[in-house]
């Protein structure tokens, strides 16, 4: 059970919260003009990293706010909370 | 409620909540209690005066906190960094849903009448804490809990919020939960005080 | 072996309250703080089950959790039976009766209500958290609470009876997990409760938790007998038990300096102290006709440190006790749950928790650190090596691990077969998978494993510690979450009349939502076929509560739902409904619902039952990640509102006496719009939208009047028969439209444009999803079509899931080539007919056409037609033609 830090309401237990992937995935500004390739890249390919990575949680059981958080998965230490 | 037509029934209406007469757990439903959600962003200072002046009180904007109107009718939960959530008196959810409404004016927020969202249901007594530890992982114990704070959490498997009232020595809880889950909860809550040695 | 009581002394036993329980037919008799174990040692019950695979007779091995050898049933004083506790744990207080176990535990099957034991759980936070009350376990807990007075500074031990002041006892960590979460049980907690587990977040953990003996092996050193050299001293000091009358002790340290003495203390006679340092050692064991040890064999070095035990003819001596030290094991496990490395320790051959707490959140002190007091220079004497010849069949009786019937021959086989990881080898051999979890066998398993690969002991290594530590009943693990609690059971406002009015219920989600209303006497089929004719010509009402509902406000609302839905939502005028389509990225179907336009900057969504939750946080997941510039506020309302469908040809004059002030014309009130109303004398909102294809309301009331309002609906439609349905009759309805049901006409691979639905996606504007459906694979023209499906014998109703193939299929060579499934199917009162929806390669291509049905028992013909079968000119959506 890990303990999330939730940048707004403090550490809760993994429970309360939704998990949402790697960090930092925008939505492409046209995907019109991106190709298949490109177009599935965004939509289904994410790093695996062993070591730290920046993640992101929503607290659907509290305050319902998205962030990121950066985890090492090696020893899910969480470390920088934000964006 | 407000109405005079369809009878209103509270959702824990006919619920078992008595334990035993010598229990020293206090369960019950404070049914029709008045909420209305409100969004409006905080850094609108001209916006958070508006909104003081008709609430009585200053929207929190430190998580997990409340602030209640000088009266004592309104209380206000800090629900996110732009959320509110204000619980008023039985019977008020319309004036109150429009002087918000009004007090928003232009600028871009929301109020929700969410009233008959959630019901409240109160625990109270000496071992109050205790009973909502068998399925609340939050630290309820002062100082990180106590009055003028409150909390979006599970309690057993539902979503609850959380607002502690009454001094440490004699706990008291008001847990608004969904209609919906609010006979599961009085179950939970009922057999919880089974387990209290 | 022939234990006794003492005549006095044991420091945790009551003599002044005796107790007794059946083990085996036979009355043990005992005293409050006695173990199931003490009571049987003093009463001279020696032999106490038979080993699991060799029925080998076994006794008494520890005093503690790390026992191998006496596991037993018990039933318990509140008459549950629990299988495969250790003897050495139990507290005959709580006791009924004992049975002994060959290694296998049972359980019993429970009669109808007897299954009553109440188990709980708990949550704990604290500051610091310290596991183990011995001395150092103590000394942190005082430290902490001395640094800071305000910290809750819990200390549990496992021993109910453990020292000291503030101790929670009878409390055993089971295992530490992320960011200082430890679970615990403990038995008893309260007078209802048979057993409650603790989730613990600590701030900071400190591990106590001691260390266990561990023996030498040596061949036939299993009998009755043969005990730890520590728990012997335990049943002497703690229990006032002599364990035997002439022991003999065998040790590679100085450990059992005190347990000598303690033991002639207790007038047992200590006849001989076998130090493997000395180059002494006991070669194997005899034992009488039962097994029980009866004599010792030993070759004696004569003070040559370097002599091997083949160095001199064995001696025998007789003795009825044999005590055995093979040094110390730290308690490591809970350590090394939190990724704590370990690492071999020369000094007192063995493992230690290396370098510092994973994360500095956790420490260990005392022994579990390795700090093992009074071992004195401890000679690395692991095994001995069989008397004579040194064949493999030799080691066979050198058990290792004695609750899992292994032994040194195994090994060898393990390392022969060439597993070289000590992971491997636990698996090969079982070593270490009983329920003590290898606690005396597993270094000694790792160190004879270095031997004979000719390794170090530190770079085999142990195989890696899981929780829990000790077994735990599922019970336990349920905790309260059983019966009426075992998830939460939602129910609408409605409920009681549902329930006093005999619906059949169904689960969808958590939600209880009837699924028909039988008559008496009245079958399944029957009840729906009903519940549908009565919305196909009169008038039929549904409890909709359960949809989804979110309440969106801002001025930005319109331009978001155009991005949410496939479909343009900002052209909607105030006061109108639109369906709309909802695709997640990759272009699938995600959900579907009917949302209104309230006011400019105001919508009202309604979702899928089942999606309520996920399309908020989708809906949040959008506005807050990508597009933080939309002033749009979302709030779920779905509890807010309580919603009654109102359904058939009569459903507007239903409404019409329910809502006197509401102009329901069709010029007024048309098709695909909301007004607000005054029903049955209570604001609130009418929908005019329809999911059966007749005409038909939605009403909506704050949900405490859902009651009054259900009831109300009924009252009016009572001269007309009006009829409640379920969600089955719902389902039939839909499908004679052709409306699928999200998550039943699709699982997350289906398109819009595979549903047939292109109607409702734009070609003007980006929304979610959008890029996706000109991907290749979307274009594909063999993709499976939402298409309708028509049994050629129209008596037989599909069952949903059957595939379908080609009707030129040889369908005895496999695998047979699919074209589809049937992802609805009923029969239909409106059709006269069965039908089903089913998903078909290419399905639209292929309507006239017909496929094969193969059920286990016959194949079905059926015919691909349109998806919409009832209908299709949507003449009845607007009702009876009005005068």
């Amino acid at each position: 059970m890990l303990l999330v830090p939730c940048p707004h309401c403090g550490p809760r237990d993994e429970t309360e919260f939704k998990y949402g992937g790697q960090a930092g995935i925008a939505h492409p500004a046209d995907p019109e003009s991106l190709t298949d390739a490109e177009w599935l890249d965004y939509l289904f390919l994410r790093d695996n990293p062993k070591g730290p990575w920046r993640e992101r949680w929503v607290h659907t059981a509290g305050c319902r706010r998205w962030f990121d958080v950066t985890r090492d998965t090696l020893t899910n230490e969480f470390g920088d909370i934000g964006g | 409620m407000t109405d005079s037509g369809l009878r209103a029934r509270s959702p824990l209406e006919g619920a078992t909540l008595a334990i035993d007469s010598t229990s020293t757990l206090g369960i019950r439903e404070l049914p029709f209690l008045v909420q209305v959600g409100l969004r409006a962003d905080p850094a609108d200072e001209p916006l958070m005066s508006r909104l003081t002046t008709v609430l009585g009180a200053r929207p929190p904007t430190d998580p997990n906190t409340t602030s209640i109107s000088e009266d004592g009718t309104n209380q206000v939960l800090w629900l996110g960094p732009d959320e509110w959530l204000v619980l008023g008196e039985p019977g008020t959810a319309g004036a109150l849903e429009s002087k918000l409404r009004s007090a928003l004016d232009a600028a871009a927020g929301a109020v929700v009448d969410l009233s008959a969202n959630r019901t409240a249901i109160s625990v109270s007594g000496p071992r109050a804490r205790e009973s909502l530890a068998f399925g609340c992982a939050i630290d309820l114990e002062p100082p990180a809990f106590g009055p003028g704070r409150c909390a979006q959490t599970l309690l057993a498997r539902a979503n609850v919020i959380i607002v502690p009232v009454g001094p440490a020595d004699e706990p008291a809880f008001r847990i608004l939960v969904r209609p919906s889950f609010a006979g599961y909860l009085a179950t939970w809550l009922v057999d919880a005080a089974v387990g209290l040695d | 072996m022939t234990g006794s009581r003492l005549p006095d002394g044991g420091t945790g036993i009551d003599r002044g309250d005796p107790r007794a329980f059946d083990f085996e037919g036979t009355v043990v008799s005992g005293f409050a703080g006695d173990t199931v174990a003490s009571a049987l040692l003093a009463n001279g019950i020696d032999v106490v089950g038979r080993s699991i695979y060799h029925d080998r007779p076994r006794g008494v091995f520890s005093a503690g959790p790390e026992e191998p050898n006496a596991l037993v049933q018990v039933r318990w004083a509140s008459g549950i039976s629990e299988p495969m506790l250790p003897a050495t744990t139990v507290p005959v207080e709580d006791v009924l009766e004992v049975r002994n176990l060959a290694g296998r535990g049972r359980l019993e099957p429970a009669e109808p209500g007897t299954d009553t034991g109440r188990f709980d759980a708990r949550y704990a936070p604290c500051e610091v958290r310290v596991i183990g009350a011995g001395v150092s376990g103590r000394r942190a807990a005082s430290n902490a609470r001395t640094a800071d007075p305000g910290a809750r500074v819990l200390l549990i031990d496992s021993d109910p009876a453990a020292a000291g002041d503030e101790v929670r006892r009878g409390m055993t960590a089971l295992g530490i997990y992320d960011h200082g979460y430890v679970t615990a049980v403990e038995r008893c907690p309260a007078p209802a409760t048979e057993g409650r587990l603790w989730h613990i977040r600590a701030g900071r953990i400190v591990i106590a938790t001691g260390a266990t003996e561990r023996p030498i092996i040596f061949a036939d050193d299993d009998r009755p007998g043969v005990m730890l050299a520590g728990a012997a001293a335990t049943y002497v000091e703690r229990y006032g038990v002599r364990p035997g009358e002439r022991a003999v002790i065998f040790t590679n340290n100085d450990t059992t300096d005190a347990v000598t003495a303690t033991l002639r203390g207790a007038g047992t006679e200590v006849v001989a102290i076998v130090d493997a340092r000395r180059g002494d050692l006991i070669v194997g064991t005899m034992g009488d006709d039962a097994g029980r040890l009866t004599g010792i064999r030993i070759t004696r070095a004569h003070g040559r440190p370097d002599a091997g035990a083949d160095g001199d003819d064995p001696e025998t001596i007789e003795a009825d006790l044999l005590l055995v030290s093979g040094g110390w094991n730290p308690n490591v496990a809970l350590w090394a749950h939190a990724r704590g490395t370990l690492r071999f320790d020369e000094r007192i051959a063995a493992f230690v928790p290396d370098r510092a707490g994973p994360h500095g959140r956790i420490e260990v002190v005392g022994a579990a650190a390795g700090e093992v007091e009074g071992l004195g220079d401890i000679g690395p004497t692991w095994v001995v090596p069989p008397p004579g010849p040194a064949t493999d069949a030799a080691w066979s009786t050198h058990y290792v691990d004695l609750g899992r019937d292994s032994t040194v021959q195994d090994l060898q086989r393990a390392l022969g077969a060439g597993l070289e990881s000590i992971e491997h080898v636990k698996r090969y051999t079982t070593i270490g998978t009983g329920i003590d979890q290898g606690r005396t066998s597993g270094v000694v398993t790792s160190a004879i494993a270095a031997a004979i690969l000719g390794q170090d002991v530190g770079a085999i290594g142990v195989p890696t510690f899981r929780p829990p530590t000790v077994p735990v009943s599922f019970a336990q693990l349920a905790a309260r979450n059983r019966g009426a609690l075992a998830d939460p059971i939602r129910v609408t406002p409605s409920h009681p009349w549902h329930e006093a009015n005999g619906a059949v219920f169904e689960d969808v989600g958590q939600w209880k939502r009837p699924h028909h209303f039988p008559q008496a006497g009245e079958s399944v089929d029957d009840a729906v076929l009903r519940e549908c004719r009565a919305a196909r010509t009169s008038v039929a009402m549904m409890d909709a509560t359960t949809l989804g509902k979110i309440d969106l406000q801002g001025p930005d609302v319109g331009a978001f739902l155009d991005r949410v839905y496939t479909n343009t939502f900002s052209s909607l005028k105030v006061g109108s409904c639109r369906y709309g389509l909802m695709c997640r990225a990759d272009g699938m179907v995600f959900d579907d619902g009917v949302t209104s336009r309230l006011a400019d900057d105001r919508f009202h969504m309604t979702t899928t039952t089942g999606n309520a939750a996920a399309v908020l946080d989708h809906l949040e997941e959008w506005l807050q990640t990508e597009w933080p510039d939309l002033r749009v506020h979302a709030t779920s309302v779905t509890e807010q509102w309580a919603t009654v469908a109102v359904v058939g040809p009569r459903s507007r004059d239903v409404v019409a006496a329910l809502a006197p002030s509401l102009d329901v014309s069709d010029a007024a009130f048309p098709f695909m719009t909301w007004r607000d109303a005054v029903i049955a004398g209570t604001l609130g909102r009418a929908f005019r939208i329809s999911f059966s294809g007749e005409l038909a309301y939605e009403l909506n009331v704050p949900t405490w009047h859902g009651l009054a309002l259900w009831e109300a609906v009924l009252a009016a439609g009572a001269t007309f028969g009006i009829t409640p349905y379920g969600t089955q009759a719902m389902h039939v309805l839909r499908a004679e439209k052709g409306y699928p049901i999200i998550g039943q006409e699709t699982d997350g691979t289906v398109t819009p444009q595979d549903l047939g639905m292109a109607w409702a996606v734009s070609t003007k504007k980006d929304f979610i999803g959008r890029r996706s459906h000109r991907r290749l694979d979307a274009q594909r023209p063999d993709r499976k079509q939402l298409v309708g499906l028509l049994p050629t014998d129209p008596r037989i109703v599909l069952p949903e899931g059957t595939q379908l193939v080609a009707p030129d299929a040889d369908l005895r060579v496999t695998p047979v080539p699919m074209l589809g499934h049937v992802t609805s199917s009923y029969d239909s009162a409106a059709l006269g007919r069965s039908f089903a929806l089913a998903l078909v390669k290419g399905g639209r291509e292929r309507i006239g056409q017909t496929v094969l049905a193969p059920l286990i028992d016959r194949v079905v013909e059926a015919v691909i037609a349109d998806s919409v079968l009832f209908d299709p000119e949507n003449r009845r959506r607007d009702g009876e033609p009005q005068p």
